[in-house]
């Protein structure tokens, strides 16, 4: 009896009421690079397994299509990272306002959006909106598609964010004076933030894979460019080795960054 | 301060909190609401302080009418200093921030007068080595001073408390009342909520019992306290002076 409730203690399942005893730093190190060996192990066999030619010099020959896919990839997530933020949070507002009709308006934009799948989406925007409108853009279609895309998930986080801070928080901002818009920058998104952020790194690190569905209305982007080398030279597996790299490369930082921003913006409540 | 109170009348949904209230003070000082939970004493402060409306009725400060309309209330609600129970104060900036965030941005100080001005007043509540603390790492009573502070450093036409010592444990209550008993001494006016009454008795000038959304009874803080006319205060208070 007595065994058994330690090894509940220290095992495998963390108790809701603890959380992770910190841990010295070379136990940290150690630990990492054992799991990280663990998962390499598992890949190396799983390759090995594999009766395939590999033929790695298809990348070098054709890296130029790499990289002009990369840049393409880096500055359709950079633009769309900065206008989904602005329409998430746009909707988010929109989503609390007093007029019934703006609410109705949000509401039905973010099940819309969220409930069909990006593919639906960006080819619907292009060849029926963007067509009818004789709007040639594919690039700009694209972004904006993607924007709003994760718009509508990102402004769900920050209603979340928006509602954690409490009545008596917003009833103290009345007291003190502050307009609406002062009430949002000073009193409820900065602490909001702190809610937000975690799930707004998932989100970002989606929107960038989420980039690569734009290839299906020719968006010469990072993915568009890997199935032409490999259309073009039979190897499908040599190109995914560098998409997958090439992804991991623009999401880490995200991932990363985030992190850092929430230890930055912690405070105690 | 004058303050006239022309029959506020009040509802949540059904629920009717205030009921025809009618106040009048020529010359008061310092009015002190006491009353059974529910009585309608929070809102009535709350009506005054501009965070509610009431669904009729008229207020007077100063002979001035104060107008229900959200543009006027906003200027209203800068014109007075609100401290309510608890989670005054903003948790995610220092105390002295919570003093001169509102000054530089409501008030329209520059940022370093208003951290000036902020750090005055944190001094004469001897919170001054707090200043760059949060919240968090505040104890109520500290808490309480800063919102007292913050509220007094916009040098506001009156100064409304709701139940400000009711989250406090008795040493702090007593720190959060001293503050309060000196302002008193300053001859500023307040507003006060509490179910202290030996506090009431000592900084008011004027007491008004709530109850069921009426005022029972509104008197010198003696004759209330001490030789109530209606049952209901002397029902009130016996209950609350029995342990």
């Amino acid at each position: 009896m007595a065994e058994s409730q330690t090894a509940r203690q220290n095992g495998f399942w963390m108790s809701p009421d603890s959380s992770p005893k910190p841990a010295s730093w070379p136990a940290i190190l150690f630990n990492w690079i054992i799991a990280f060996l663990f998962l390499t192990l598992i890949c190396t066999f799983a390759f090995a397994q594999l009766r395939y030619n590999w033929n790695w010099g298809v990348l070098v020959k054709y890296q130029n299509f790499f990289w002009r896919g990369w840049f393409k990839t880096l500055e359709i997530s950079s633009i769309s990272l900065v206008l989904s933020t602005m329409i998430g949070f746009l909707a988010a507002v929109a989503g609390r306002s007093s007029l019934l009709f703006l609410r109705a308006l949000t509401r039905i934009y973010i099940e819309l959006i969220r409930g069909i799948p990006l593919l639906v989406q960006v080819s619907f925007a292009f060849y029926v909106i963007a067509d009818a409108i004789h709007f040639g853009s594919r690039l700009a279609v694209g972004i904006f598609t993607l924007s709003l895309f994760s718009g509508a998930f990102i402004s769900e986080i920050i209603r979340g964010g928006i509602e954690s801070v409490g009545a008596t928080q917003l009833e103290s901002a009345r007291a003190v004076g502050f307009t609406k818009w002062q009430t949002y920058q000073y009193v409820i998104l900065p602490q909001a933030v702190r809610v937000i952020l975690p799930g707004l790194a998932g989100m970002f690190v989606s929107l960038i894979k989420d980039s690569s569905l734009l290839s299906i209305i020719s968006i010469e982007d990072f993915t568009w460019n890997a199935q032409q080398v490999a259309s073009l030279t039979y190897s499908n597996f040599e190109c995914y080795v560098p998409l997958a790299f090439g992804y991991l490369v623009l999401t880490l930082p995200i991932t990363i960054w985030i992190k850092w921003l929430e230890g930055r913006l912690h405070f105690e409540t | 301060m004058k303050l006239r109170v022309e029959s506020f009348t009040k509802s949540f949904g059904a629920q009717r909190v205030l009921q025809d209230v009618k106040l009048e003070f020529d010359d008061v000082h310092s009015l002190v609401l006491i009353g059974p939970s529910g009585g309608g004493k929070s809102t009535l402060l709350r009506i005054i302080a501009g965070l509610e409306r009431p669904d009729s009725g008229n207020l007077f400060l100063n002979d001035k009418k104060v107008i229900y309309q959200e543009r006027e209330l906003l200027f209203h609600r800068r014109s007075v200093g609100t401290v309510f129970q608890a989670y005054n104060l903003f948790p995610h900036l220092s105390a002295l921030q919570n003093i001169s965030l509102p000054l530089e941005k409501v008030h329209g100080h520059s940022r370093v007068e208003a951290k000036r001005t902020a750090k005055e007043i944190l001094d004469r509540f001897q919170l001054l080595e707090h200043a760059g603390k949060s919240p968090a790492q505040l104890s109520g009573g500290q808490r309480q001073r800063v919102a007292i502070a913050r509220a007094i450093s916009i040098r506001p036409k009156l100064l409304l408390f709701d139940e400000p010592t009711s989250a406090l444990d008795p040493e702090m209550t007593a720190e959060v009342l001293d503050v309060i008993a000196e302002l008193r001494q300053e001859g500023r006016d307040f507003v006060l909520v509490t179910h202290q009454m030996g506090f009431a008795r000592s900084v008011a000038d004027q007491v008004a019992l709530l109850s069921g959304g009426r005022i029972v009874e509104c008197g010198q803080p003696q004759q209330i306290l001490e030789n109530p006319n209606s049952a209901v205060t002397k029902q009130f208070l016996s209950r609350i002076l029995k342990y």
